[in-house]
């Protein structure tokens, strides 16, 4: 590696040539994915500095973010073993509203980690090189959140130590799940997710970690980055296999982008409510999924790339190319909503017609134009170039959407519960002190995982970002 | 730059994936065979107030099971006589056995004797003995050879996957209506005809979950 200063270096003038091919002009002019045509050893320098900084010179905004988290990630495991010692009778779930907030969180943060996968596999099978500034961070993203969306169905079960009966393991029951249910086809889709998005992401880590193995100084840290680096040696035989790997887990991952939140909607399309029992559930979810992925990736990068110095690698072209997927999804979104109106009379069903009727004027009304003006309206507003490229118009934005998307999930889940057949049991859900608890506690738990991340590897793909850079071409100054 | 990890740390990739592959073993023989009612609940043999030998009486002596347990035709249980059931015989037999004391001292204070549950199925899950008599299923094949037991002993392991194996195949189980409680009831070629084409026409509980846990 030549530790070329940024003054030494040819000024970069674009891609004009790939190969032998003359590249179009637009192409050949586009704007640089990464500024300040840093070297490689900027990059790692970048990347590293916080890996590397010692406990004691921690930045005082990641201590007090940390204790905050950790209290309430603490917080939550007290609640959750409240939960158990208790019964779910803590939360405000009564008949005929069953499932509620459990059911909400879950969907929730199962939808956030699609980003990182859809980042990850998806935009690489593409060749989308900007990709590879943000990936690392949303794919981290990803893991964190399915933990916390595993989280709730374990807990909302009751009796939680009977848990395993969720797999089809053979016991002296002669018991086994009930494998029409969609339930049981959510154990598979997310524990398939959870386990190929962690494989991707430790593959994708090591040429990293074993960067910041060759550089720590600390002996504890060498020995701990140096047994998850797994030998690397950087060599070409490495990388070949490294390569093929990633290459075959992005393939792997890439169906699991469409499958697992399909499956997700399954729950409630595969049931006959109302409300729920709706084909466009799959499609219609997976955009949603993406889009709260996105605005969650958005509501992270956008603080972090200003705290951690990382402007010059996620850069304005990144941030709105996020804000073009946001308005995208969010518009499939609006459509969908629009869609499930429009079939609700045209189908003629007088259970369908009153079950959305009721979701936009009856005593959920607020939850449906919450949901209505953060995930329809706010991503409109990136039709303007100003507005997507502005820093603050897309964190606030970013913010709403995340809103939204927790109010989407539970206006299903709730409005479609709530007035059941039999008008003598409708029921106003209102939740009660636990619920909000629980989900704040999730987030406790995601941002103490997230800072930690943060705080220990190298939040950037730093050997993938140095690929892009114009010294990686073997053409680069050849034919300018 | 010194090495951080020894040569041997070449090793440790086989020797993580030999572990989990014996731990795995383990775990699985821990649940399948440790924690299965096989193995808790099998053998249970507490000790009686009263050195009652169902070997003598059923045994030796030959007596009907329903003579003492006579509601195990008619009703969901079997029931177990009362001291005055003991007494028919033994107040002229055996009146001064120091194995009668208990007997004798529940007869005279007129209390119960505190007998110990041994085949005990959960509240959870609904049971009928009458329904099982009535159609043919034999003492023997769910409480073992009680006949050759001094003190009594759990044989089966009463698991749900036990109730479903006989549920889902009857007709081994099944015996003339007059050989119930015939603890050496021996089948033959015509008898398993008459068997299996009985157990065709019984209706055992779906086997949904509130067939019996109702």
């Amino acid at each position: 590696m030549v530790a070329n200063s940024i003054e030494n270096m040819p000024e970069y003038v674009g891609e004009t040539h790939r190969g032998d091919l003359v590249l179009p002009e637009a192409v050949a002019t586009r704007e640089e994915l990464i500024r300040g045509n840093p070297s490689y050893h900027d990059i790692t320098e970048i990347v590293c500095k916080m890996a590397e900084t010692p406990f004691s010179q921690t930045h005082i905004g990641w201590r007090v973010g940390f204790a905050i988290s950790a209290s309430l990630a603490a917080m939550f495991f007290g609640l959750i073993a409240y939960l158990i010692w208790e019964g779910i009778g803590i939360w405000g779930n009564a008949s005929p509203v069953f499932w509620a907030w459990d059911i909400v969180n879950f969907v929730f943060w199962v939808g956030i980690g699609h980003a990182g996968t859809l980042i990850s596999a998806v935009l690489f099978l593409f060749r989308q090189k900007w990709r590879t500034s943000i990936n690392r961070y949303a794919e981290a993203m990803t893991i964190f959140a399915v933990i916390c969306a595993l989280v709730f169905p374990g807990i909302h079960v009751g009796r939680i130590w009977v848990i395993y009966w969720v797999f089809p393991i053979p016991n002296s029951m002669n018991m086994w799940p009930n494998f029409r249910s969609p339930l049981l086809w959510d154990v598979f889709a997310v524990g398939t997710y959870f386990t190929v998005s962690l494989l991707f992401w430790y593959v994708g880590l090591i040429p990293d970690i074993a960067t910041l193995r060759d550089r720590v100084k600390n002996r504890a840290a060498k020995i701990a980055y140096g047994a998850f680096a797994l030998g690397w040696r950087g060599s070409m035989r490495h990388w070949l296999h490294y390569e093929r790997a990633y290459l075959l887990l992005a393939a792997l991952s890439t169906p699991l982008v469409l499958s697992v939140h399909s499956v997700v909607s399954f729950d409630f399309a595969v049931a006959q409510l109302p409300g729920w029992h709706t084909t466009i559930f799959p499609p219609y979810f997976v955009a949603g999924a993406i889009f709260s992925g996105f605005a969650m990736v958005q509501t992270l990068v956008l603080p972090a790339r200003k705290w951690l110095g990382l402007k010059d690698i996620v850069t304005m072209k990144h941030i709105e190319n996020m804000n073009k997927i946001i308005l995208v999804t969010g518009s499939i979104v609006g459509y969908a909503y629009a869609m499930e109106f429009f079939i609700a009379w045209y189908s003629g069903n007088q259970y369908e017609s009153f079950a959305f009727v009721n979701r936009a004027f009856g005593p959920y009304a607020w939850a449906y134009w919450i949901m209505v003006s953060c995930n329809v309206i706010s991503p409109q507003l990136f039709w303007f170039k100003k507005l997507r490229t502005s820093i603050a118009v897309s964190f606030i934005i970013a913010f709403f959407v995340n809103i939204g998307m927790w109010f989407e999930r539970f206006v299903i889940t709730v409005t479609s519960l709530n007035r059941d057949f039999l008008p003598s049991s409708w029921h106003y859900f209102s939740p009660r002190i636990f619920e909000p608890l629980f989900l704040l506690g999730s987030f406790g738990l995601f941002f103490t995982l997230f800072l930690l991340f943060v705080r220990y590897l190298p939040v950037i793909a730093m050997a993938e970002v140095k690929s892009i850079l114009p010294q990686a071409n073997p053409h680069e100054g050849h034919h300018s | 730059m010194a090495q951080i990890f020894p040569k041997w740390s070449n090793k440790i990739t086989k020797m993580v994936l030999l572990t989990s592959l014996l731990a795995l073993c383990f775990i699985t023989f821990v649940f399948w065979f440790w924690f299965s009612p096989w193995n808790l609940e099998v053998g249970y043999q507490p000790v009686q107030p009263v050195p009652y030998s169902h070997k003598i009486h059923a045994g030796m002596l030959g007596m009907d099971c329903r003579y003492c347990h006579t509601g195990v035709d008619k009703s969901a249980v079997a029931g177990v006589p009362p001291t005055q059931v003991c007494m028919n015989c033994h107040s002229t037999i055996k009146t001064d056995s120091l194995t009668m004391l208990g007997v004798i001292e529940s007869w005279k204070s007129n209390q119960p004797i505190a007998w110990v549950r041994v085949n005990k199925i959960p509240d959870y899950a609904y049971f009928d003995h009458s329904a099982h008599i009535s159609v043919g299923v034999g003492c023997v094949s769910c409480h073992g050879h009680i006949e050759e037991m001094a003190e009594v002993r759990l044989e089966k392991p009463l698991s749900m996957g036990w109730c479903l194996d006989c549920h889902r195949d009857p007709a081994p189980h099944l015996r003339p209506l007059d050989k119930i409680t015939d603890m050496n009831f021996k089948t033959d070629l015509a008898w398993e005809k008459v068997a299996k084409a009985k157990a065709a026409t019984l209706h055992p509980p779906v086997e949904s979950c509130s067939g019996c846990h109702r």
